[in-house]
């Protein structure tokens, strides 16, 4: 029994002893794997197969750091979060990065002690209801009951909404994400609110899904980004440039498939993209060729962003706002130099 | 009785003094431990907290919540604060826990005296349903009643009519709204006052057996009283009370109050299973009173009913009130288990939707930890008050 | 009244014949119908009441699990039977149900260590086997070990490791059972007896974690446990996200534990202490081979309900993300490929009769320990 006293006592004093704050980017190293918090299962963006191998749009992104990092794609644990949870386990360090279709508000960057670092996908909250209820806009949902998922945007838009436009409304809430969509297709709502992201996604969890439409409105901005812990200026750096680089790299053509050609370009935006010029490794604490890895085992923006959710993708989405800025889109990287 | 585990001051060692000083020695070490072990996790998450940026204090409370709650037995809406949230979850907790300690002590006692039943078919059927509820999970037999009871009931439009204006579908129970006139405070007057009328009866009757041995009617004139007095004035009144029903209007009922399919798959799913304890230990119970004293009773020349009613009961709930006292402790407990069927409890309220926007996850879950040992500890004290009055009756 | 009668002998010289039973020994379908079922006017209107209410339950029950269900086909004549449970459904599943994500290849590895686990608790409960001491420390000491290794894997031993986040289903909600099981009991007895101590700070400790642990809901914990951890303690301290709903589940069942355990203590008579205080046993050696022996064996039957409710209570780990067993149900019942009107009952069918056959399993064998003692004690 004195023994465990004695354990108790040493854990007590290592608690006290240690340093409070450990970089998170050393601890990832150290580790060798990167854990990454993601939707339980949304198609298209992040979904774990029956093997447990997880595919998505935000799972490349985690995948994308992780080759940042440690120069593995594959080095990745994903933590499955309910939106009501995700932040928790960030801020507490359960997890490194947050890759969640989490909306950047300027609250959670304040309050929450996280960061985000950037914006993956552009969207905006909208409507799925009944072909047979013949909706033809929102404005006719007096009286609905509307699914919804708890701790999301989604929840507050639809309060803001339906009081502006005083309609009365009755929310039904679930933690989890499959509890939602299922609760909208047996009946329980009339109407399932989401990004209109998720609701194409939830689509594919449907067994009908042709017997609902999405309405035109679209009642909100949802930024999707990656988000990071507040206080560790050089992993938001890392996130952030992750993100930037995936982008600058469409935009300069580089692919998973020419990216080793693309190293005897002389453009000197490309070679300063590829580490061949300029310190973009050294100075934000990463290999040289950080870039080149995550563009080779992951892809570019656009190869990311076609293979889960675009057009080579079952979901088949338009990239819209997501298209590059020079393509009509907003997604801009800041120059790499 | 306390030290009943404990070894006399042993004989073999030096002196009293000694096992004294080990056992202040153990405590302190103990003790130290235990302040370590706490200021490290303190000081850890104190500057963990601070460095992160998470919120260190209870600022949030005034905030407005912005999210809207379906069910509220208070006043809310979205434009209310993270405070108003935190009570509606109180109070949905406390009143789905309170109608299901009614519903299962019920349940549990109709149960329980039905396994005693000299009738084979029922004892069984009592014996089956025991069997069958207590083995299975809580948390399946909730989603059982949601996801497979209560969701796929009919759409509104189809919904099941029962006579009364009253309807069932997928959305709940909706049942007629109660509208009042001027005039029905002369009602609800009326009816207070047949209570009151009741309670008198009820005591004079009691005198008067005591005295007499005789037994006034109690309940048909108390029944008739209830129901009489009220209508008299009601209708005397020009019927100032009306029911509205429901109806069906764009997407659901409109008007009329609405039982949700969530409360209700929780108060069912809690009911059901608690009861299923609560019978066992009703029937354990009973079993512990001494068949001589029912034997009594019946060559006293005691109906059955009554010899359960007036001997046997009172003198097994000595020995239910403890363990049914831990069954409703696990019953207000497990009303958290709403997380999963979307019941607005306050572990869905407080500690998921107010936690999420706030980030002040330390402060959150203090709270509602501390609220549940409260109500853990109101709920102690109430039912060892109840057990005071039980065992008093021992003379 | 003969002349005869009074005048014979006080003592028979001839043995009385034997008599025909009473007609109560074995009444005949009838008059156990009588005295059972239809004793009076209201009692054969409940039995008549309640073999209706019997029927009709069983009727719906057997022509939805077995007459109308779908035996064989696939998702379509699933799709159109409404009526039944669809059997290819959980038979598709049921890989899913059994291991989560752990690879194929390696399920072998758990179909070992869950054999292992059932030949030592057979060993271990069945009263007449020889040697149940070795079962109980084998199971106790040697085999979490073993499971551990032979589950997860250690490279060395040419066994891959699996990382948790891939197991699930029957493998999660079993392991969590017996871990809660082999830890909780050691943690309880201790509690206990700091619960009884003489030394009142020792006992102030016990009491809280007792009723603060007793008074919380588990899943609130549990969030606790699997979100917040991190804040509270440093990284190298936090253990892996499986292991934490493990320790969690373990200490909560201790605490249920330590009440049951503690009954059993003050049913010990005192006489018993003061025996061993008098032979001069000390504390430990008394607790150990005195009065433990006797209260553990008198609270058998709550142990094993403490047991059953901590099975149950696995199925909460689902709130922090872990796919137990429920938890696969549920995710499989989701499914859109398999979307149908049956689908969800059919889940919950199958999830209730496995967790009731266990839960029904452990009460059976505590009924008949109780049994067994109580003959013991009568002798």
């Amino acid at each position: 029994m004195r023994s465990t006293f004695k354990g108790l006592l040493g854990l007590a004093i290592a608690c006290t002893a240690s340093s409070a704050w450990s970089a998170t980017l050393d601890n990832v190293k150290k580790n060798g794997v990167l854990t990454c918090g993601t939707n339980s299962a949304t198609a298209g963006f992040s979904l774990p197969d029956n093997e447990g191998k997880w595919t998505g749009f935000v799972v490349d992104y985690c995948r994308a750091v992780a080759a940042a990092v440690l120069g593995n794609a594959q080095k990745v644990k994903f933590i499955p979060l309910t939106p009501k949870d995700r932040f928790t386990a960030l801020q507490s360090g359960e997890i490194d990065i947050l890759a969640h279709n989490a909306t950047w508000t300027s609250s959670r960057d304040t309050s929450l002690g996280i960061l985000f670092a950037g914006t993956y996908f552009y969207d905006g909250q909208g409507f799925m209801v009944r072909k047979a209820d013949n909706i033809a806009s929102a404005k006719g949902l007096e009286g609905a009951s509307i699914c919804v998922t708890q701790g999301t945007t989604t929840e507050l838009n639809l309060a803001d909404y339906f009081r502006s436009q005083s309609i009365k409304y009755t929310t039904v809430g679930f933690a989890d994400e499959e509890a939602v969509v299922k609760a909208y297709e047996e009946g329980r709502c009339d109407v399932l609110s989401a990004d209109t992201s998720t609701l194409n996604a939830s689509r594919l969890r449907m067994a009908k899904p042709d017997d609902s439409i999405v309405l035109p409105e679209l009642i909100s901005k949802e930024p999707l980004g990656p988000a990071v812990r507040q206080g560790d200026d050089q992993w938001f750096n890392v996130a952030k440039w992750t993100l930037y680089v995936m982008v600058a790299s469409e935009e300069y053509g580089v692919t998973s498939k020419n990216v080793d050609a693309m190293k005897s370009s002389d453009n000197p935006s490309i070679r300063r993209l590829l580490g061949l010029e300029g310190s973009i490794g050294k100075d934000i604490g990463l290999g040289d060729d950080w870039p080149v890895e995550v563009i080779k085992q992951v892809g570019n923006y656009g190869e990311v962003f076609d293979r889960n959710v675009g057009k080579d993708s079952p979901l088949k989405m338009e990239r819209g706002m997501n298209a590059l800025w020079n393509k009509g889109g907003v997604q801009y990287a800041p120059p790499i130099r | 009785m306390s030290d009943l585990s404990l070894p006399a001051p042993s004989r073999r060692s030096l002196s009293l003094h000694d096992t004294k000083v080990r056992g202040v020695f153990y405590q302190l070490l103990l003790a130290g431990c235990l302040l370590a072990l706490a200021l490290g996790i303190g000081m850890q998450t104190a500057s963990n907290m601070r460095v992160r940026g998470i919120p260190l204090s209870l600022d949030f409370w005034g905030e407005a919540a912005g999210f809207d709650i379906n069910q509220t037995l208070i006043p809310y809406d979205a434009l209310s604060t993270y405070g108003q949230a935190f009570w509606v979850g109180v109070v949905n907790t406390l009143y789905v826990s309170f109608l299901a300690i009614l519903l299962a002590t019920l349940l549990g006692f109709v149960i329980g005296v039905a396994r005693l039943s000299p009738n084979w078919i029922v004892s069984k059927v009592a014996t089956a349903y025991v069997e069958l509820v207590r083995n299975v999970p809580l948390l399946l037999q909730l989603l059982f009643w949601y996801n497979a009871v209560l969701k796929p009931l009919p759409s509104p439009k189809a919904s099941i009519a029962i006579p009364g204006g009253i309807y069932l579908n997928n959305r709940g129970l909706i049942i007629p709204e109660i509208h009042l006139h001027p005039g029905a405070g002369l009602v609800g007057l009326a009816f207070v006052a047949a209570i009151s009328c009741c309670v008198a009866f009820w005591f004079r009757a009691r005198s008067v057996q005591r005295r007499t041995g005789k037994q006034l009617p109690v309940l048909l004139v108390s029944l008739a009283t209830l129901i009489g007095f009220p209508l008299v004035v009601f209708l005397a009144a020009g019927e100032p009370v009306s029911f509205v029903a429901p109806q069906l209007r764009g997407f659901n009922f409109q008007g009329g109050h609405q039982l949700y399919p969530e409360f209700a798959a929780l108060l069912i799913g809690l009911s059901v299973y608690t009861g299923s304890y609560i019978a066992e230990i009703v029937r354990s119970g009973i079993q512990a009173v001494p068949k001589g004293q029912s034997e009594a009773a019946y060559a006293l020349g005691l109906a059955p009913g009554k010899t359960l009613r007036l001997v046997v009961v009172p003198q097994a709930l000595r020995i239910i009130i403890p363990p049914l006292t831990s069954q409703y402790l696990n019953l207000i407990k497990n009303s958290s288990l709403a997380v999963f069927i979307g019941y607005p409890d306050l572990v869905q309220i407080f500690a998921g939707t107010v936690l999420n926007q706030t980030g002040a996850a330390v402060q959150v879950m203090a709270i509602t930890l501390s609220v549940y040992l409260v109500i853990s500890l109101a709920t102690s004290l109430a039912m060892n008050a109840c057990n005071r009055h039980f065992a008093i009756v021992e003379r | 009244m003969s002349d005869q009668s009074m005048h014979s002998p006080v003592v028979s010289s001839a043995l009385i014949p034997a008599m025909a039973p009473p007609a109560d020994v074995w009444p005949g379908p009838v008059t156990w119908m009588k005295k059972n079922l239809f004793s009076t006017p209201s009692s054969g209107a409940l039995t008549i009441c309640f073999i209706l209410l019997a029927v009709w339950l069983l009727q719906h029950f057997l022509s939805f699990a077995i007459f109308n269900a779908v035996w064989s086909g696939g998702r379509d004549s699933c799709r159109a039977n409404g009526e039944g449970a669809c059997w290819p459904f959980i038979a598709e599943k049921f890989d899913y149900l059994r291991y989560g994500a752990y690879p194929v290849s390696e399920r072998w590895r758990v179909d070992l260590a869950e054999a292992l686990a059932a030949i030592l608790i057979v060993w271990f409960l069945w009263t007449k086997a020889p040697r149940r001491k070795v079962a109980a420390l084998l199971f106790f000491l040697v085999y979490p070990v073993a499971a551990f290794v032979l589950v997860r894997g250690v490279a060395f031993l040419n066994l891959p490791v699996i990382d948790t986040t891939l197991w699930g289903g029957l493998l999660i909600t079993l392991l969590m059972s017996i871990v809660g099981i082999v830890f909780s009991l050691p943690i309880g007895v201790i509690l206990a007896l700091g619960r009884r101590s003489e030394l009142p700070f020792v006992k102030a400790v016990c009491v809280t974690f007792i009723e603060v642990v007793r008074g919380v809901p588990f899943i609130t914990v549990l969030f606790m446990a699997n979100f917040m951890m991190p804040l509270f303690v440093p990284d190298y301290l936090t253990p892996d996200r499986l292991l934490r709903p493990l320790i969690a589940i373990a200490l909560f069942s201790s605490a249920y534990m330590a009440e049951v355990v503690r009954a059993g203590l003050q049913a010990i008579p005192k006489s018993q202490y003061e025996a061993a205080n008098a032979l001069g046993i000390s504390y430990f050696s008394m607790m150990r081979l005195i009065v433990l022996p006797q209260a553990l064996t008198i609270v058998i039957p709550s142990i094993v309900s403490t047991f059953i409710g901590l099975f149950k209570d696995t199925t909460l780990v689902a709130i922090v993300g872990i796919a137990d067993f429920l938890r696969a149900v549920e995710t499989a019942r989701v499914d859109p490929s398999w979307a149908g009107p049956t689908i969800s009952s059919t889940g919950y069918l199958f999830a209730g009769l496995v967790y009731w056959g266990f839960c029904f399993g452990m009460s059976r064998y505590s009924q008949s320990m109780e049994r067994q003692l109580a003959r013991g004690h009568k002798s």
